[in-house]
């Protein structure tokens, strides 16, 4: 034999070895193996420290965007998160229901802000506070918390024990436990519902501060823990109400409301066969009159699919007082009339679970009803320590004009604010007040038949081929839902005209809500304007460029609105107008009426 | 086959099987998991669906009336910890798809503190005993169970994460009393013995199960509240055992009866009073001179099996010694103290 065949001999063995260690070399890196057992090949451990790095670069990024709370004179407190640069700042109601109308807040930056308080949910423990002094300030913003899964990695931070005295959050890091959790309400109020649960450490004083996924995504907002045995500490148990229940009522917040939340005007329960089916039903509710009745089964509520009564009702409470979703049911068989079986989809504005008055008063009968949160993260009352930098001295005082009290609201300023910000943004360049007359609507209805409309202050009519009709000053406006079919397509114009010459604040009772999705005139995000004026409560939705796209007049409060949809405006006699005006009462038809011209009456002209 | 061409054909396999790997791994793994910093989703989900919530007895005098087990067999066996949750008329079992079962006791070990129920089942995902891990110091856990009864019906029980920070004999008390468990355990430095959390699993990082979590109790010496799982290394034999027909809870006499059989007076045993359902079977009294007295039983002994049947209850007592003949000689387990004894009896 010679070396060269050795040689050879060598070379045709080793493919097989390369392929062996190979093989094992690409396992290794790929199936991983328990971090202390075997060495971690080289890959996995750039791989790693690459992962290392990245968390710790956005657990900075974030850092800057924490606020910690202090109560007055240092005592309680929280965390909060900034979510836009004017410095909106979300946290728990329980963390401000102390506080008063302004708190203190830190930053990471090592600066102790004033804060505002904006708008409240006292039954979803959500509030808004406004930052004082700067327009610039770091903010994250909410990502959609149904992408979340248990085990998924997440961490919190805020504001623990109140160790926050040189002004620097605490992060705390661990995994997702649950998601679509309930808690039930600590007292009356403080209802957790579709909330995260994490082992990341939730202590007292982490209240109101954010949980965010590794990635950085702003996930919920840390508000409560299971405590029982082991006194008032993180037993590995914390709960974060979702980032998708606070975006649903960031916009209602901000308007400086009580904020209520939404119920359906049914209840449901669940069968053998495992159907969710209406059991009782409310017959002067909407969704009575749009054809829900009693047995249908419940399949889709707000775009998502009902298996069980209890996720139906985890599933209710994220949405608003106000809110309008689709909702999708199937009428079963029916043997006796041989009815097949039906699915069909209603599209529904919700109630509120309190009236206004209830709400308040459950938030003023706190000490009388509610033994305080007994499982609320609330701070230790332990006495300051010593080295506490200057909260409890602090002398500067913020501008007390940026609070105004009014009942019902948290702030009525904002309120105030917004509902102002708004019809400037609609009305732009447009002075409707110049129009302070009469106006004579000239339009074709879709068999191309003239109507005439006349709006003024007092007599407003309508005049077709068959009918004219003038309303009556002397009578209330509910009283005439004129013409015919339409629900009150008069009235409703009548106030239209009266809304734009006067604008909201001398309209009569105007508040703007926040956003609300609706289907009219497109699916969509529309800002909200609730008003009543002689007698009749009107919804104003205004687009997402500002423009006031319908009006719903209701002659009654549980009654169907006559919905006018304002579209294509264009410019009339100086003015921007609608020259498509559609009309229609409960699930009626679209009515549609063009705009020809619109003229201008003298006082002699009626 | 010449060698340019065995060496051709040896880098294109290599490069085949590389990238083939490569692929599998990124295919197996969506854009989310393939984040290192989200990886146990597809392991959490796989495991919760294993585990059951159990709601029995208890409910008062912040007595907890609920734990967590999870599924051992296809055909549903589950194991769990043997506490007053199953002291109950009923237990439910609710599997991880939301149906409710009755579970019947079908034995427990007393001092493992385990016992297994069955429901009516088939071909349920459930973890296999016998591929368990060991606990390493150091290794990366994570622990599922219901605790607090966060989840109801359908809803996936809670998953916590941690790391095993030491693996020992349990020493620890349950209020003023020593803990009847006093074997391995291993300790995670997460809280994860929390109410409803005793019966759930630890499992490594793969989904292996390594242990059982155990009960809430104190260390003896410090009085903190310690979390700790029992490797099922230290359970899977007396599971076997039961599975077996060992240490079983016999309700039904099938035996022809001895025409004379043993009584507790031909022994000379009085038990606590019956005044319970299930009344535990602690001897009251011995009367003097007597077989009993003999064999070394003493007053607050608590009777634990006869013949390997257990007796969690007086009347089981009464009805085992019904099927055995005065004249034979049989077997009877105590637990006096912490400590187990086995004695034999004859008249």
């Amino acid at each position: 034999m010679s070396p060269i065949y050795k040689t050879r001999s060598n070379l045709s063995v080793s493919p097989f070895v390369l392929i062996a260690l190979s093989v094992a070399i690409v396992f290794h890196c790929f199936n991983g193996q328990d971090a202390l057992g075997k060495p971690l090949c080289v890959q996995e451990n750039t791989q790693l420290k690459a992962a290392e790095a990245q968390k710790i670069a956005t657990i900075g990024q974030l850092l800057k965007t924490a606020v910690c709370i202090f109560g007055p004179g240092g005592k309680g407190g929280g965390s909060g998160v900034v979510v836009s640069a004017d410095g909106y700042v979300v946290t728990n109601y329980h963390v401000v229901q102390s506080c008063g109308k302004f708190m203190k807040c830190s930053m990471a930056d090592g600066q102790l802000y004033d804060g505002v308080i904006v708008g409240i949910d006292p039954v979803g423990d959500v509030a808004i506070v406004q930052l004082l002094g700067r327009d610039d300030f770091p903010f994250t913003k909410f990502a959609d918390s149904d992408t979340v899964e248990p085990g998924d990695w997440c961490f919190a931070v805020g504001n623990p024990f109140l160790l926050a005295t040189d002004f620097q959050p605490t992060v705390s890091w661990g995994i997702v436990s649950g998601t679509h959790r309930y808690q039930y309400p600590a007292g009356t109020l403080l209802e957790y519902t579709d909330c995260i649960q994490t082992d990341a450490a939730i202590n007292p004083g982490n209240s109101g501060g954010p949980l965010f996924a590794a990635n950085g995504k702003l996930i919920g907002i840390n508000g409560r823990g299971s405590f029982e045995k082991r006194n008032r500490v993180n037993v590995g148990v914390g709960y974060a109400i979702s980032s998708n229940q606070v975006q649903h009522f960031l916009s209602h917040l901000k308007s400086g409301r009580i904020v209520d939340h939404a119920t359906v005007d049914f209840t449901v329960t669940t069968n053998e066969s495992g159907e969710v089916r209406i059991n009782d039903i409310l017959t002067e509710s909407q969704v009575f009159r749009r054809g829900a009745r009693f047995d249908d089964e419940l399949l889709e509520f707000a775009g998502h699919t009902i298996t069980s009564t209890n996720q139906f009702k985890n599933l209710l409470g994220i949405y608003p007082k106000g809110w309008r979703v689709p909702i999708k049911f199937r009428r079963p068989a029916n043997p006796e009339t041989g009815d097949k079986p039906e699915t069909f989809e209603l599209f529904v504005r919700l109630s509120g679970v309190h009236d206004t008055e209830e709400l308040i008063e459950m938030m003023e009968g706190k000490s009388a009803r509610v033994a305080p949160q007994p499982k609320l993260p609330q701070p230790p009352e332990k006495s300051p320590p010593q080295d506490q930098p200057a909260i409890a001295k602090e002398s500067r005082t913020p501008d007390p004009s940026l609070h105004e009290s009014r009942r019902g609201f948290a702030n009525y300023r904002f309120n105030r604010v917004r509902r102002t910000e708004l019809w400037r943004r609609f009305t732009g360049e447009n002075n409707w007040q110049e129009m302070d007359f009469g106006w004579r609507v000239i339009c074709k209805n879709a068999q191309n038949e003239e109507i005439t409309i006349v709006l003024n202050d007092r007599e407003s009519g309508y005049r077709s081929k068959q009918q004219t009709i003038v309303l009556d000053s002397e009578i209330d406006l509910a009283l005439q839902p004129e013409p015919k079919g339409s629900g009150g397509l008069l009235v409703t114009l009548h106030l239209w005209r009266k809304m734009l010459l006067q604008g909201p604040e001398k309209f009569g009772d105007t508040v703007y809500m926040g956003a609300v999705p609706n289907q009219y005139p497109q699916p969509s995000q529309y800002e909200w304007m609730q008003a009543t004026s002689e007698g009749v409560e009107t919804n104003w939705l205004f687009n997402p460029i500002g423009v006031l796209s319908s009006v719903e007049m209701f002659p009654e409060p549980d009654a169907d609105p006559c919905q006018v949809v304002l579209e294509q405006y264009r410019a009339q006699q100086g003015l921007q107008f609608p020259t498509l005006i559609k009309y229609r009462h409960a699930a009626g038809d679209w009515q549609s009426l063009t705009v020809e011209r619109i003229e201008i009456l003298g006082d002699a002209d009626e | 086959m010449s060698n340019r061409r065995m060496r051709l054909v040896t880098t294109l396999a290599l490069a085949i099987l590389c990238f083939m790997d490569a692929r599998a791994g990124l295919n197996a793994q969506d854009e989310r998991a393939s984040s290192p910093l989200n990886q146990y989703s597809s392991v959490v989900r796989s495991a919760q669906s294993k585990i059951v919530k159990i709601n029995g007895g208890g409910g008062f005098r912040g007595l907890e009336s609920y734990q967590s087990g999870f599924l051992i067999s296809d055909d549903g066996l589950v194991l769990t910890s043997w506490s007053y949750v199953l002291d109950a008329d009923a237990i439910y079992v609710t599997l991880d798809d939301g149906t409710r079962n009755e579970g019947k006791l079908v034995g427990y070990d007393p001092q493992l503190e385990i016992a297994v129920l069955k429901i009516d089942a088939t071909a349920v995902d459930h973890f296999n005993l016998d591929t368990a891990v060991l606990p390493r110091v150091g290794s990366r856990v994570l622990a599922l169970s219901n605790l607090f009864r966060v989840a109801t019906g359908d809803e996936p029980v809670s998953v916590q994460r941690g790391f095993v920070s030491a693996v020992t004999n349990l020493s620890a008390r349950k209020g003023a009393f020593e803990s009847v468990y006093q074997g391995p355990v291993f300790l995670i430095d997460a809280i994860t013995n929390n109410p409803g959390a005793s019966g759930g699993v630890i499992i490594n990082r793969e989904g292996r199960l390594i242990g059982m979590i155990g009960k809430e109790v104190k260390d003896s010496s410090l009085g903190t509240w310690l979390n700790f799982g029992i490797p099922i290394e230290t359970i899977n034999q007396s599971v076997q055992e039961i599975r077996d027909g060992k240490m079983i809870v016999q309700r039904e006499q099938n035996q022809r009866k001895p025409t004379e059989p043993m009584t507790l007076e031909l022994l000379g045993v009085v038990l606590v009073p019956d005044v319970v359902n299930q009344t535990p079977p602690f001897i009251d009294r011995i009367v003097a001179d007597s077989a009993a007295d003999k064999a070394g039983l003493a007053p607050d002994d608590l009777l634990i099996s006869i013949d390997g049947q257990l007796t969690p209850g007086t009347r089981d007592v009464r009805s085992l010694l019904e099927s055995i003949d005065r004249d034979a000689t049989f077997q009877l387990m105590i637990r006096r103290g912490k400590s187990f004894e086995t004695i034999q009896l004859k008249l």
